[in-house]
């Protein structure tokens, strides 16, 4: 069932980088890409505990910013060690001002 | 058939070559040949999540090495490499024959050589059995006596505060972490080990240790004494050159390999700690670095350089420490560096870059809360790459983009 929940403004997050979003315990990372597509992910390093939006934006990439691991931020792909298992991601909606994460 | 190709070692480089000869497209037989009776597991944890309480940590899942077709065998040390025969010989009896070998042996604890070191128990923290042994004699309230305030030192004294010891650092140069971290930053992280109740002894050269009923009195050579009831020597490493040495293969501070890797046999190769090798990066200046991601880079350069690649170092070095709530990383060398920019973030964050001589960012450092640092890190890591020259006022600025000066570069620095 989807559960479309807004996650930040447009504006909040600059080209070419990511935001941090909470919502119920849980962490996001809400991603606007070098063309403005906004994408999502969940927000915390599949290798251990770090807070992907720490991290830098290039590209498609999102590198962790606790040991460099790198996931491309479309699909949630590991994409070189150490991270090997993919991010979860997230279906996202621009609306007006609002960009909306489906939550599932 | 081809006798396929041999990695020694299964750390860090010897199991990141040994997928990387995978994903190179490399079908001939892999047998990846480690020492430890563990599965192979980082060693960053050790000495932070470990001796906490936490598990070991795979460096990949046991089934990936069978589905990549990759041989491990475990707790397997090799005594001997024929190369006349182009084989390998085990401690244990038989060999196994190579076209192509990796040694990624690794480094060793260095052993204090005061005397009394060897008439009680002190410990040294490299593998999963030291770091296991090591979490199960810290009790609370017990005093633990570090040798050393380098990086590991340091990270076993915050662990060792975690488990509730009483801890003392003893440090024979004039400040803590005086190889590879920058004063400024050794001094936060001094005051951070200070307010966590760590008594740190600067300039504390051990000169001997006396034991009485179990009670190991540490005697520094200006006279003063410190009583501890576990006793850790943290006084670095020394890279494992033993095999390559009795070889015949030429050593310089580790097995002195090229920039392709290759040692002064052609059929053989060596990545990690154990090798020294010229970066050109840094004008060539030969460098053995002792980090997870240099281990890494090297052993995946390794793998491509084993399948008939020709190529030369490139990475940039770079290394992280956390301690309490503070994490320390550092990119490219910044001891090259001419003249140090301080980029000041306000509260306890701070970056610092190190400019050559001749302008260039050869290196940048940062500590802070977290990860807080690691933006700026990354960054500077990218533009230590493309030999960049940014502006030391523009460095300085925290509120000037660095990431801006990224897209003055060369496509390829990402
Ligand atoms: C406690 C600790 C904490 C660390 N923390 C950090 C950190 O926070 N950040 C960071 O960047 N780096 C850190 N490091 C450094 C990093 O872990 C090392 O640089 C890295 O592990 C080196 O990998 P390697 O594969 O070259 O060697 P190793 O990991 O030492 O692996 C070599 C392996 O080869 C085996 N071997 C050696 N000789 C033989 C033989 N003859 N036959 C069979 N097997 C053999 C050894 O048993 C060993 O398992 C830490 C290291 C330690 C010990
Ligand atoms: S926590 Fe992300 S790479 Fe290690």
């Amino acid at each position: 069932m989807a559960n479309w929940t807004r996650a930040c403004g447009v504006e909040d997050i600059d080209l070419e980088d990511v935001g941090r979003f909470d919502h119920a315990g849980r962490v996001f990372a809400i991603y606007r890409a070098p063309d403005g597509q906004f994408y999502a992910t969940d927000g915390i390093c599949t290798h251990e505990h770090a807070i992907l939006s720490d991290g830098l934006v290039m590209d498609h990439l999102i590198e962790c910013p606790k040991h460099m691991g790198r996931f491309d931020y479309r699909s949630g792909a590991a994409r070189g060690a150490p991270v090997c298992v993919a991010l979860r991601t997230y279906p996202v909606r621009v609306e007006g001002d609002d960009v909306l994460i489906d939550l599932g | 058939m081809s006798a396929g190709a041999v990695i020694v070692g299964a750390g860090e480089a010897g199991v990141g070559a040994a997928f990387a000869l995978r994903a190179a497209g490399y079908a001939g037989p892999v047998t990846l040949i480690g020492g430890e009776a563990e599965l192979p597991y980082e060693r960053p944890p050790l000495s932070k999540d470990v001796l906490g309480g936490g598990a070991l940590k795979p460096i990949r899942a046991e089934a990936d090495y069978a589905a990549a077709g990759i041989t491990l065998l475990r707790g397997r040390t090799v005594r001997r490499v024929r190369r006349e025969a182009r084989e390998i010989a085990f401690e244990d009896g038989g060999g196994l024959g190579y076209d192509r070998l990796l040694l990624a042996t690794g480094a060793a604890p260095r052993r204090l050589q005061v005397p009394g070191a060897e008439a009680g128990p002190v410990h040294t923290l490299r593998d999963a059995a030291d770091a296991f042994a090591l979490r199960a004699a810290i009790e609370p309230g017990m005093r633990v006596a570090i040798i050393g305030g380098g990086l590991i030192g340091l990270e076993v004294a915050a662990a060792a505060r975690g488990r509730g010891a009483a801890v003392t650092v003893l440090e024979a140069g004039p400040r803590l972490l005086g190889r590879g971290v920058p004063a400024e930053l050794a001094a936060i992280l001094a005051v951070a080990h200070r307010s966590n109740g760590v008594r740190l002894c600067t300039s504390c050269s051990l000169a001997e240790i006396v034991w009485r009923d179990g009670v190991a009195d540490l005697r520094s050579a200006d006279g003063s004494g410190t009583l501890a009831d576990l006793v850790v020597a943290a006084i670095g490493v020394a890279p494992r050159t033993e095999l390559a040495a009795a070889a015949g293969l030429a050593v310089d501070n580790g097995i002195a390999v090229d920039a392709e890797l290759r040692t002064s046999d052609a059929a053989i190769l060596a990545a990690g700690d154990c090798c020294s090798f010229p970066h050109p990066l840094f004008g060539g200046r030969r460098l053995r670095l002792e980090s997870w991601q240099n281990a890494q880079e090297l052993g995946q350069l390794a793998a491509l350089n084993l399948t008939g690649g020709r190529q030369a170092v490139s990475h940039v070095p770079w290394m992280w420490s956390d301690q309490y709530a503070l994490g320390l990383q550092v990119a490219g060398l910044p001891a090259a560096g001419a003249a140090t920019v301080a980029r000041h973030h306000g509260g306890d964050r701070l970056t610092l870059f190190h400019l050559g001589a001749d302008g260039r960012l050869v290196g940048a450092s940062g500590l802070g809360p977290g990860n807080s640092v690691a933006r700026d890190i990354a960054i500077a890591r990218r533009l230590i790459g493309a030999r960049a020259a940014p502006d030391a006022a523009y460095l300085a600025d925290p509120s000037a983009s660095l990431k801006a000066l990224l897209s003055l570069l060369p496509a390829a620095a990402g």
